[in-house]
This record gives structure tokens, sequence and C-alpha cells, in this order.
């Protein structure tokens, strides 16, 4: 780290000015990217079209199909074009070109051709936005083999997961939480990578694992430190790679508490802490002192109302209750 | 689109060579379905027959280092844009030898050493990823144009339009070939498309677009020839209308028995191989070029059976490898 402070945002504008200018393959296209339409909605590629050309920083029609098929044509002769989706939401028009054309053309041509793509989205609840525009989405696509999914918990991970994307030969789907951009963080030092599918121990602990990522990271470090003043301490796994995810880093972890609580924003039935949890389970289960615990979001759409969204949103509580009823019975024991 | 222009010229040669991949797909297509229905194969396979023509002619209009992407009824693209006969055949059986080892199939088909990028088996959907390859070459100012390969049917899904609308904002050195058989599985142009030609929908993306006879191999070759002209030259894309025919059902073994028998007997004749003959040999290539052929391909084809059939399939640890660029644990 450098020792500077850097935001969340000028964290990914970085990471995409130093990949352009390491590499003339490296492209952005998107709705609204270039600096005429404003540099992106949250303005994730200011600066850029005015730097390298609105040939290779190119705003795109409101047409999310055109623009990930055009990635996909676009990588598998090599270019690297990070394609922004502006809200997760809007993925569910291009659908097609990520499960049937960017995750299964290198198995379907015997490795003749393959995705380097990078797919920039953002979504999240609590900020307001309702039903459409805030799914954490991420389980769809950890389901589809061929898909690398990541998101980051803070600044520097931001800059080097989305490097380790961009260098990546296979496509990568990386989720900004809406709520980040204006988080605060040391600065990494340019050129830095955060390997894809390493997780990173955000907190030892040795009473209870929590395994999260994106924003579930800050929500459990708070938990965590609720539970310290308990004398329960808790190790925060943040996975920051989603699929295919760091079995081993995990599986170390819970061999070593014994209790795990996976944490994340997207509810519940069916989401990756259904998987992680599963595989703990297959890996671990004579060890365990307590069932693998999830906190996530109620299974309703996002709703509106103050009162409902949080409602719809896991707390901070219940990750200290969830972690409770991992540790309950061995503390009274 | 200027049709006398002579580097256009539909010389001799140009005849010779249209003759030789419109027989090959012909030969190919029969030799597959024969195999179909005798049970040596045993595969899901989109008859090409009645679009010989128009694939030989439109594919000939390219360079091979000219991108492709086409749609699982795309045979006849991938021989006309030069696949190997025998990598072809031992895909389509399911070999190890095959273009994609054997892990893509015939709905599937990749081949970048001719330009084949993309055959995919999901209506519309190559139409952008060509705007994509497309794209590739604007940024760096290379001289290549992607060829987006599709049928009527696809005319009628969202991809077409961003795609079309897309290419057009942009320029892209792409052509839309829209192979226009007249039929979406069972449904009739009439029946599902709203307009009666195809070609009319570049008016509303600012792009020219262009009817041509798909069956006459002069039309089809010069009208795809201008479309690659312009787009080579950074004029931006063309969208072009084949008109052409499908001799058979949807799917190999399907029923087309919803197909009029009158329209079904025209469309015979329009396609068939002995008045491309006819044509191709009043184009100075002569009777003894024209047998020379049929001997060459008909040996061609029997030797890439005879090597699909002897291939071995791929070895079941194959699964792991591929989908990602590390492989997967077993
Ligand atoms: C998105 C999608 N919808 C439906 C299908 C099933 N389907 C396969 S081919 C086809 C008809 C396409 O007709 P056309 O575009 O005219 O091409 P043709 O088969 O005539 O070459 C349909 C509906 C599909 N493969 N993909
Ligand atoms: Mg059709």
């Amino acid at each position: 780290m450098s020792g500077k402070t850097i935001s969340f945002g000028q964290a990914l504008n970085a990471a995409l000015d130093d990949a352009m200018a390491d590499d003339g393959n490296v492209m952005i296209l998107g709705e609204d990217v270039a600096d005429e339409q404003g540099g992106g909605v949250f303005k994730v590629s200011k600066g850029l079209s005015s730097k390298y050309g609105t040939s290779r920083v190119r705003s795109t029609p409101i047409s999310e199909q055109a623009i990930l098929g055009a990635a996909v044509g676009a990588a598998i002769i090599g270019m690297r074009p990070v394609a922004e989706i502006m809200l997760m939401n809007f993925i569910t028009v291009a659908m097609d070109q990520l499960v049937n054309h960017a995750a299964k053309l290198r198995f379907m041509s015997g490795g003749q051709t393959n995705v380097p793509l990078v797919v920039r989205t953002t979504t999240g609840a609590g900020v307001g936005f309702g039903g459409q525009h805030s799914d954490m989405l991420e389980a769809w696509f950890a389901h589809v083999p061929g898909l690398k999914i990541a998101t980051a918990s803070n600044p520097a991970d931001a800059y080097g997961l989305l490097r380790s994307a961009i260098d990546d030969e296979d496509p990568v789907i990386l989720i900004e939480n809406i709520t980040h951009y204006g988080m605060t963080g040391p600065a990494p030092e340019a050129g830095y990578r955060v390997p894809l599918g390493k997780a990173a121990i955000a907190r030892e602990g040795r009473d209870v694992t929590l395994v999260t990522y994106g924003r579930g990271v800050g929500d459990s470090l708070k938990a965590a430190s609720l539970l310290a003043d308990e004398g329960i301490a808790a190790e925060v796994i943040d996975l920051r790679t989603i699929a295919p995810w760091d079995e081993q880093a995990v599986f170390a972890s819970v061999a070593k508490t014994k209790r795990a609580v996976i944490v994340h924003e997207a509810v519940r039935p069916f989401g990756a802490g259904a998987e992680i949890s599963a595989r703990i389970h297959e890996e671990l289960f004579s060890d365990l002192l307590a069932p693998v615990q999830r906190v996530a979001s109620y299974p309703s759409p996002v709703p509106f109302a103050k009162p409902l969204e949080t409602a719809f949103l896991y707390s901070v509580d219940d990750i200290v209750r969830a972690a409770h009823a991992t540790t309950d019975k061995a503390i009274n024991s | 689109m200027n049709k006398s222009d002579s580097s256009h010229a539909f010389t001799p040669e140009l005849a010779r060579s249209i003759y030789r991949k419109a027989y090959l797909i012909n030969r190919t297509d029969q030799r597959f379905r024969a195999m179909l229905t005798n049970g040596e194969l045993a595969v899901a396979y989109y008859p090409v027959r009645g679009q010989e023509v128009t694939a030989a002619a439109a594919m000939s209009a390219l360079q091979p280092e000219d991108y492709l992407v086409t749609t699982y009824r795309g045979l006849h693209d991938s021989l006309a844009k030069g696949i190997p006969s025998r990598l072809l055949w031992a895909e389509f059986a399911g070999k190890r030898t095959g273009t994609c080892k054997g892990k893509g199939g015939p709905m599937h088909i990749t081949y970048p050493p001719t330009g084949v990028m993309v055959t995919t088996g999901i209506v519309g959907s190559g139409i952008p990823i060509a705007n994509g390859l497309a794209m590739a070459a604007q940024i760096r100012g290379e001289n290549r144009v992607a060829v987006a390969s599709f049928g009527d049917g696809a005319s009628n899904i969202g991809a077409f339009h961003e795609a079309l609308n897309m290419a057009s904002v942009w320029k892209l050195p792409v052509v839309f070939l829209c192979q226009n058989n007249q039929y979406a599985e069972h449904t009739t142009l009439a029946a599902g498309t709203s307009v009666t030609s195809i070609a009319e929908r570049a008016a509303g993306y600012g792009m020219p677009g262009v009817s041509c006879d798909g069956l006459d191999p002069e039309m089809m070759y010069q009208t795809m020839a201008a479309a690659v002209a312009r787009a080579r030259a950074g004029d931006g894309p063309t969208l072009v209308e084949a008109h052409t025919y499908r001799l058979q059902g949807h799917i190999f073994g399907a029923d087309y028995s919803y197909i009029p028998k009158e329209e079904l007997k025209a469309a015979e004749e329009r396609a068939s191989m002995m008045r491309l003959r006819q044509r191709i040999s009043e184009r100075q290539v002569t009777e003894s070029d024209l047998a020379q052929i049929e001997q060459e391909v008909d040996a061609e084809i029997e030797d890439a059976v005879a090597f699909a059939l002897k291939s071995d399939p791929p070895d079941p640890d194959e699964i792991r490898f591929d989908i990602y660029e590390t492989e997967q644990a077993a």
C-alpha cells in the first residue's frame, strides 16, 4: 500500500486507466461511459475517453445484448473488453450472451477460442431503488460453469480484482455494491493484483468463522467486534471471488473454529450460502460443533419503503445472533 | 450497389470455385443424411439442401481472414468458408479429431484458421457477436470484415435489431447476411414476419438493405461482394437478404408436409444442382472441368467419412479441460 487513501470509485477508475495504458487491447463499452456522456453513471470511466479516445472507450446505445455480444466477439479475437452494465438487473435482458456464449465458447470450440471479457456491474439494496435496480444475482452466474464472479469489499481489492479480471483469459463478472463507491481506504500501488479464486482473512479468530463477500465483509467485521466484547473471537473470511470460490481457505478456517456462519446480501433460498454450507458439511461434518448458519436477505423483491427495505436486508444483529446459534451450545456446555 | 464493378466480375475461375463449394455442400449434406438414415450416426442435424448456392457464392466474396458467425444450420457456410472436410466430419461424428475435439458438435462449429469464429444454436445471437469481431478490426485498424449469417426468422428477435442499430451507429465493417429460406421451423415468413422483404428492415437502422436471388450464383456473389467492399472501405454495414429455400424439414427427420407440394417442386427446380451445373457451364467452365471437380469432391468426402469413422471419441477425462484456462479437478 502507498500510504495514500483512495475511494472505491477512484480505485476502479485507476485500475481501468492503468490497464488501458499497459495494453492496447483493453477497451471499455457501456451506456454513457465516455466523457461526453459523463464518464459513466457512477463516474468510474471518467477521463478515460479523453485520454484513450472514443474508439477504445465507447458509449453504446441502450442495447445490453448488443453490448455483451460485441464484447464476446471482440474478446474471442484477443481484445480485452470491459463492458459496463449499469445495474445488475439489466443483465437479465442479455443473459444469453453470458450464459450461452461467454461461458461456453472456450469449451464448445475445444479450446480454440476463449473469452477474456470483464463485465462490471453495480447493485445493492438500501438506497431506495426498489425492486428492479437492487438485486444481488451472483448465484445465477455462479451456477454456470465457465463464468467467474468476484466482488470487492474495499478500494484496494477493487483495484486488484479488476486488474486480475482484465488479465484473466476467461469471462469475469465483477459486482460493485452501490453503497461502496464513496468508501475510502488505503490506496494500492499501481499494478497491484488480487488473484482470482483467493480469499482473504479480514479478521482472525478462533471461535467461529464468518464467510462472506462484498458488503457482508464490513457488516461481519462490525459483528465480530460486538462478538469480541462478549469474548467470542470471530474469524472473517472475505471470499473476494464467489465463483470459483476458495474452498481451501474456508475449510482451513472452519477446521480451526469448528463453527461457521455464511453472510450475504442476496436472498437466502438457493443463494451462494447454500453451496458453501453444503460443502462445509460434506468436508467437515464430524469436526463441526454446530450446524452451519446462513444470514441473508428475506426472500421478497427488494422493497421501496424504508421499513420494508430494512425488513428485507439482513442486519449486523442477525450475524451476531447466527454466531450465537453456533456457539451457545459449546459455550453453555 | 454497382453490379458491373469489374472487381466483382464473375470470372470462369470464380464460377468453378463456386461450383466446387456448392457441390461439396450438396454431397456432404446428402452423405450425412444417408448416414443418419441408416443409423451409422445419430445426431441432431439441420439440413442445408436448397441453400448450397447461397453459401457457396456469398462466402466466395470473403477473404480467408474475414470472420464468419453462423448458425446451427451452418454446414453450408462452414464448408464454403473453407473448413477442411475431415475436421468437419470428425466434429459432426463427435470425435477427438474434430474441429472442436468433439466438444461442440454440428451446432457449434468453430475453426479460426479459416475465419469460422462462432456457430450458435441460439437464434439471432451471432449477430451482435459479429459486431464485436468487426469492432475489434475497426479498433485495430485491420482491413477485415465480419459476416453474420442467419435466417429469416432471426430477423424477428431482439438481438438482430440491437445489433443492426449499433453497427450502423459505429459504421462497423460487418455484413448481415439473412438467408431467407421462407420458413422458421414450421412458421412461414408471412405468418411470423411483419414485412415481406427483410431487406426493408435496414431502412429502420439507416443502412442499405438489398435483396437478391440467393440461388443465382452471380447475383448472390456480386451482391455480397459489393456489401463486403463497402464494409472494407469503412462505409459501414449492409443488410443482404438472400432469397433461398429450405428443401427439407427444419431438422433431419422432421415432418414437412406443411410445405405446399407445388411450392416445394418449384423450389427444387430452382435450387437443383443440374440447374447450377448448367449455369456454370455457360461461364467457360468445361464439362471435363465439372466432372473433375465432382470426382475430387466425391473422393474428399469419402476420405473425410473414413477419417471420422476411424477416429477415436474423446477421452472422458477431456471433460475437465477448456471450461476455464486452467483445467478443473475431476
Ligand atoms: C432464442 C431461440 N428461440 C428458439 C429457438 C428454436 N429454433 C431453432 S431454429 C428456429 C427457427 C429459426 O428460423 P430462421 O431464423 O429462419 O432460420 P432457419 O432455421 O430457417 O435456417 C427456432 C425457432 C432457438 N434455437 N433459439
Ligand atoms: Mg428460415
